[in-house]
């Protein structure tokens, strides 16, 4: 019976969205279970510098004479995870605010909102170099950090979305029968404002991934020896300048992760706009 | 060319599809307009008439070659003066629009661009098609404005959209129209969006400027007494295919199909007005003022009482504040000054004051069906909700209940687990008012229900609502524009004039002269489904202001 129902699904996505929900599905694959797919360890030096691509390493080594594919397979862990976790607590907050801020309107939309331009107004780079530099480097700090400074984009997105529903006659039904606020963000609103909220969810996780890469690069993200995708180009970008392209096989790792999500998020958008009458 | 002076505008077996591509569904076509065929002479105007979907407003775009997105002519010609329009390339059909066939729209709020001038817009296509000079065409309009009876028409031009009123910017468009002296013009709904005493002025000038520069008109509506007054044709449409084809006055006095019958003779309804019981009324509002911004009244000083299992209608026109005292009765808008009772109880003016009880017996039908849902809900959650809110029922003896409902306004159980976007305009008002009812009210506010349906639909849906009058003893404050639905189902009337209350009472007074003048003009200006009728009441007010 599921597996009926799951060939139902799979035949009903479009081309794209199959190959992007592969693509997504073997690199889940590849992160869950990094130690047993890698060749070798990560972090051990077995050949020589910026080695071609050969039947031993199958993508080369690194700049210090580390396996690439095993970095990569390794880095899926962290990228995805730590990645994946930031751009969820920022939606977590993001949505839940900007609703509360169009829902409640007046001073709490006010407080709200300004508080959000205050945090808008630093630079998120900088503001991550401070709080992180202050806290202890762990990987839930990072996560929460990267989350509550992504949150501030979400908030604003929610929020404009939010006014335009909070304005519609069902919402306003509902306010006349006296449900509480929470029952509106969540039943009213939400399963309305979802198409830009999951479009916007690609985009952001290709921010975090590349977000993370930086404070990586700044000794603030993952630490190394550990492996993810945005330092690995770091580290290897001084070989594009010698014509070797070790830095381009994590890019375009991070390149078909990016493209994969945004397919299986239009996938689902065109999916569920359907309810609405195709539009 | 040859040139057919007789056969100025011939359609012949037009044809046209849509495709629709649902995602996950084979894209399938679906046909719009089924092999339509008329003639149309210079000076004459042809009416099509038709419930929504019946094309008609497909068919007005298409004699401009035009096909909105997603619909292709797929059969069929169109021949403007021995050419066949449709077989004509992208720039020549370019030539045609707007020099030789224009076209009116329905909203013209929507149709100006609000950062340019209205002169500016009125003469562009003038301009475009290199047919005038700046000066002769802004002479020209100025000439236009005159006989459309704009006020002041030097400078009429020279306003923007925003500031003038409706009716006006609705006849700058039919100047618009005019202005690069065209052919033919298609009216899609011109009047539609107006209010019943704004009709009637832009009906008279659209049909004087007909008369007086001899052109030709399409001219398109769902109203059969509007179209009445104007067209010297009449087709009659339904899901695309022709009803009957004839002449006004076959039509209206005459039908031979019984759709065309049951277009002429909607509204027949009748109720028999109900004495007021002895019993305390069961809303009585007292000395109403209300303002948005605190300080500009929007009512004024407004007292009005309805009893229980009565109808109260509201009417006036746009801005009359009818739908403003809806508001203050529901506690969105917190009055200034005055009271409300409702159930021998005084509500409190901020919704958040009002105990669950009171939200409860007063619930609120609005016009959009479309929007007063929540369109990721289905119908079975939308009318569960107040069952599960207000009574605590829920699983199966909400779903019973549910469903209960969905019986008793003729929709049943197949409808549950459907979206509110799968249901036609009729069977949405429909589940709003199982909505309302679920919460087993005492009065129930009906803001403009049936202004945006067909009138055979907007029929049932005040058959069904007197119906559950009956059973539920329900009290209805009423609020529509719509004289003759007032008629139709009301035991007391309150008429609205900029946010006072010109005249309350029981309908058999309210609508028994001696009127009062905003009164007698307000039911003088409802179109009668009669030939001669807007000549016969503009002949009576030429009368009056020459007496005076």
């Amino acid at each position: 019976m599921s597996n009926i129902m799951m060939l139902n699904f799979a035949s009903r996505l479009s081309w794209g969205a199959r190959i992007g929900l592969f693509c997504l599905i073997l690199f889940s694959l590849a992160a869950i279970f990094a130690p047993f797919v890698a060749p070798y360890p990560q972090d051990e030096i077995l050949g020589d510098v910026w080695e071609p691509i050969s039947s031993n390493f199958w993508l080369g080594t690194d700049q210090l004479g580390r396996d690439i594919l095993s970095r990569l397979i390794h880095g899926a862990r962290n990228t995805f995870f730590i990645a994946g976790a930031a751009t969820l607590l920022s939606f977590f907050m993001g949505t839940f605010l900007g609703f509360l801020a169009a829902v409640s309107g007046g001073r709490t939309d006010q407080l709200l909102s300004r508080s959000n331009d205050l945090m808008m107004a630093i630079p998120t780079l900088i503001f991550a170099l401070v709080v992180l530099s202050v806290l202890p480097s762990s990987m839930l700090v990072l996560i929460v950090v990267m989350g509550v400074l992504d949150s501030t984009r979400v908030f604003r997105l929610s929020r404009a979305v939010a006014v335009d529903i909070v304005v519609m006659d069902y919402v306003e039904a509902a306010r006349l029968r006296g449900e509480n606020t929470l029952w509106i963000i969540f039943r009213e609103i939400l399963p309305n404002a979802l198409s830009p909220l999951f479009a916007e969810f690609g985009l952001r996780f290709a921010f975090a991934v590349l977000f993370l890469s930086t404070l990586s690069f700044l000794g603030l993200g993952i630490q190394p020896p550990d492996a993810d995708w945005g330092s690995m180009v770091k580290e290897n970008k001084d070989g594009i300048v010698f014509g070797i392209p070790a830095a381009l096989i994590p890019a375009a790792a991070i390149a078909i992760l990016t493209i994969s999500i945004n397919l299986v998020v239009d996938s689902i958008l065109s999916r569920t706009s359907s309810l609405k009458g195709g539009r | 060319m040859p040139t057919i002076a007789s056969q100025f505008l011939e359609v012949q077996g037009l044809q046209i599809e849509a495709s629709i591509n649902m995602p996950g569904e084979e894209s399938r076509s679906i046909t719009l307009v089924d092999n339509i065929s008329f003639k149309l002479e210079k000076g004459k105007v042809l009416g099509l008439i038709g419930e929504s979907g019946a094309g008609k407003s497909t068919i007005g775009l298409a004699a401009l070659s035009y096909g909105r997105g997603g619909c292709n002519i797929t059969g069929g010609k169109i021949i403007l003066e021995g050419e066949d329009i449709l077989s004509l390339s992208p720039a020549q059909v370019r030539k045609i629009r707007g020099t030789r066939i224009a076209y009116v729209a329905q909203s013209a709020a929507a149709a100006f661009n609000p950062a340019h001038r209205i002169g500016d817009q009125v003469i562009e296509v003038a301009l475009e098609h290199k047919l005038m000079s700046k000066t002769a065409a802004l002479a020209y309009a100025e000439v236009l404005y005159e006989k459309l009876g704009l006020p002041d028409p030097q400078n009429f031009g020279k306003r923007y959209p925003h500031q003038v009123s409706g009716g006006q910017l609705q006849r700058a468009m039919t100047v618009m129209a005019l202005c690069a002296k065209p052919d033919l013009i298609v009216f899609d709904e011109p009047t539609t969006a107006l209010d019943v005493t704004t009709q009637i002025e832009v009906l008279a000038t659209i049909k004087t400027a007909i008369i007086d520069t001899g052109v030709a008109a399409l001219y398109i509506t769902h109203d059969l007494a509007v179209v009445a007054q104007v067209s010297d044709h009449i087709m009659v449409l339904r899901q695309g295919k022709m009803v009957e084809y004839g002449d006004t006055n076959q039509i209206i006095n005459d039908a031979t199909q019984q759709y065309t019958q049951e277009l002429v003779s909607v509204r027949a309804m009748e109720k028999p007005e109900i004495a007021d019981p002895d019993s305390p009324p069961i809303l009585h509002v007292k000395n109403i003022d209300a303002a948005y911004d605190g300080v500009n009244k929007i009512l004024n000083d407004v007292s009005l009482h309805l009893h229980r299992g009565q109808t109260l209608s509201i009417v006036g026109e746009s801005g009359s504040g009818k739908s403003t005292l809806a508001r203050v009765i529901t506690g969105l808008l917190p009055q200034l000054n005055g009271e409300i009772s409702f159930n021998g109880q005084s509500l409190s003016t901020a919704l958040r004051g009002r105990s669950k009880e009171q939200l409860r017996s007063l619930q609120m039908i609005y016009q959009m069906a479309d929007v007063a849902m929540n369109p990721r809900h289905t119908i079975g959650q939308i009318i569960g909700r107040p069952i599960e809110f207000y009574f605590g029922i829920k699983g199966a003896e909400n779903r019973r209940q549910t469903i209960a409902l969905l019986e008793q306004i003729e929709l049943g159980e197949k409808y549950f687990d459907r979206y509110p976007a799968e249901l036609s305009g009729g069977q949405k008002q429909r589940v709003c008012i199982a909505r309302a009812l679920a919460a087993k009210p005492s009065l129930i506010i009906c803001d403009e229900v049936t202004s945006a349906l067909d009138p055979l639909v907007a029929d049932g849906i005040l058959q069904l609502l007197m119906d559950l009058q009956k059973k539920h003893d329900i009290a209805y404050l009423f609020i529509t524009h719509d004289i003759d639905t007032v008629r139709a189902i009301s035991d007391s009337i309150a008429v609205m004039y900029q946010g006072s209350l010109v005249r309350f009472g029981k309908k058999s007074n309210v609508l028994t002269p001696p009127f009062d003048d905003y009164t007698d003009m307000l039911l003088a200006s409802v179109p009668k489904m009669e030939l001669g009728w807007l000549e016969r009441i503009l002949a009576n007010r030429k009368m009056q202001s020459a007496d005076n």
